[in-house]
């Protein structure tokens, strides 16, 4: 076996053959998987089920997102996705710089009710520097202050039915000939009440700028960037988002990204 | 000795060792899912770092200031598109390979090319899921195995290194130079070595980094980014394992074609395993 004059021969062949299947990924062999209707494709994506129920079971309901001082910003919080949204009711809106702005909270709740910034500002507040995980990979520390979004959910009582949290925005992160594509996104009612899930109106002590998603964004700070919706319109409590545009709970999710993004 | 078995190679009856059952059918099984595990893991892993084809120290990513280690980035310049990779602050060209690739007519401006990458196009969802289901079934494959192998015995008797094994290793350095491989019932000092590093060192490693850049295990264990000093860190520590990882996968398949591909994959998928001459019978063997 240990001869090494025939290893030689066979170890180039050997190795020519290995290097051309390294290769095999890139040919496109398993480009079948980014069809998001694909079978196999399916069978994966349940995965995201197991880490959700996994995360939830090793995770407490009130456990916080690590939070850091004020010397760790050391930069202004990276804006992504939509950076300035063109849609008629938000430039409206932005012209007069938020002064018309409307929260409505609606859906599966007892007393729909709709909020002005101002109202917003008098309600208990929470200020928290975290770390902003973009699904990209990149993180950036910044300072949130807003109203705890368990505190709206209290004002307008949620039904028992309700299981989750729709977020509505103004931003249309696609802009086409058919017609703009509005973000949405969606959590559970644990993030939804998390003490840490504010609705954000204000980013490291200035006014939330539109590039952050002003007037109004959610912080889910045990979850990645874009469930945190910016530019945020309305909040809908829902007992299935099934109904609710491509049906997955969230504009990202819609093409193909999962719906639990706690990792 | 092995010179003399080299030598016996010449011989008419070549003189053969006892066919030994080396590989328990718990090691055969997980050993050929971990291929398919990491094959999958790797390419959908480049997809991902493909989003964001820069590695930095730290909790966060600096974008007005650097604590980037590797940057792989196309540039335009006056002799067209060029594809550059920053290390440590060294920067090279790698037109071709990392930050630019493709036909020249329709060049990708990626990190790494779509030859490495699961889908082969930019596709960061699809890679997601596919890294992500693969991560649940190494890892659980991880737990069978260790718990298979601490009970039949492997763990003990091929992977953790005794002593007269790390005694063992300057004389089969040698003997791996010469390519003189001794094959026993067990594995050699080096193989035990290297088996060992991957099994309680790689592996814990990028499973424990991989679960540091999620958001919601940072919540749950806290402590997990501390050990690692930041996110970014952890992200960082995960590629560079992969490196090592890969880096192994080469030189095993380099000892498994050098010591004799037939015997050594016969081994992996029967169980069975021919021994050198001179390695002594024991009941059960062939």
């Amino acid at each position: 076996m240990g001869g090494n004059r025939i290893t030689r021969r066979r170890f180039l062949g050997v190795s020519a053959a290995a290097a051309s299947s390294l290769t095999l990924a890139g040919c496109g062999q398993f480009d079948f998987l980014g069809q998001r209707d694909n079978e196999v494709r399916g069978v994966l994506e349940r995965a995201n089920d197991l880490t959700y129920r996994v995360q939830r079971a090793l995770l407490g309901d009130d456990w916080l997102a690590r939070e850091f001082s004020a010397s760790e910003i050391r930069q202004g919080q990276r804006p992504n996705g939509s950076t300035d949204p063109t849609t008629p009711e938000y430039m409206f809106l932005q012209q007069r710089n938020f002064a018309d702005y409307r929260l409505e909270v609606g859906g599966l709740v007892d007393t729909p009710m709709s909020f002005s910034l101002e109202e917003l500002r008098n309600m208990p507040q929470r200020t928290q520097i975290t770390r902003h995980d973009c699904v990209e990979g990149w993180s950036c520390i910044a300072k949130w202050s807003g109203v705890p979004l368990a505190h709206v959910l209290d004002q307008v009582r949620v039904r028992p039915q309700a299981r989750y949290v729709v977020f509505r925005c103004f931003d249309n992160i696609e802009r086409g000939l058919t017609g703009d594509v509005l973000y949405y996104e969606s959590c559970d009612l644990i993030d939804a009440r998390h003490p840490q899930t504010i609705l954000a109106h204000a980013m490291n002590d200035a006014a939330l700028p539109v590039a952050n998603g002003a007037p109004l964004r959610v912080r889910i700070e045990r979850q990645l960037g874009y469930k945190m919706a910016k530019y945020v319109s309305s909040i809908e409590l829902v007992d299935s988002f099934a109904d609710i545009a491509g049906g997955k709970g969230g504009y990202w999710e819609d093409r193909g990204y999962d719906w639990y993004a706690g990792i | 000795m092995s010179a003399e078995i080299d030598r016996q190679d010449f011989a008419v009856e070549r003189p053969k060792g006892p066919l030994v059952y080396r590989q328990s059918v718990w090691t055969r099984v997980t050993h050929w899912v971990w291929v398919v595990c990491l094959f999958f893991l790797l390419f959908s892993g480049l997809q991902i770092f493909n989003a964001h084809p820069a590695l930095y120290i730290g909790q966060e990513s600096g974008f007005e200031y650097d604590n980037a280690i590797l940057r792989m980035q196309a540039f335009n310049t006056p002799e067209g598109l060029r594809g550059r990779t920053a290390v440590f602050g060294q920067t090279f060209d790698t037109t071709g390979v990392f930050g630019l690739s493709g036909p020249a007519e329709r060049p990708n401006l990626q990190g790494f090319p779509s030859q490495l990458t699961i889908p082969s196009y930019r596709d960061l969802a699809t890679g997601r899921v596919v890294h992500f289901f693969f991560a649940w079934v190494f890892v659980a494959t991880l737990f069978v195995w260790f718990l298979a192998s601490f009970v039949n015995g492997h763990l003990k008797r091929d992977i953790v290194p005794r002593g007269e094994d790390l005694r063992g290793v300057p004389a089969d350095i040698g003997a791996h130079a010469r390519l003189r491989f001794r094959h026993g019932r067990t594995y050699n000092p080096l193989q035990k070595l290297s088996y060992f590093v991957v099994f309680f060192v790689l592996f814990p490693l990028i499973i424990l980094t991989g679960l540091a850049m999620s958001p919601g295990i940072n919540a749950a264990w806290p402590w997990i980014i501390d050990i690692f000093g930041g996110r970014q860190t952890a992200r960082t520590i995960h590629f560079v394992t992969m490196a090592l990882l890969v880096l192994f996968f080469v030189v095993h398949l380099i000892m498994v074609i050098m010591a004799g591909p037939i015997n050594e994959m016969r081994s992996m998928i029967t169980g069975w395993y021919r021994t050198s001459p001179g390695t002594p019978s024991r009941k059960g063997d062939r």
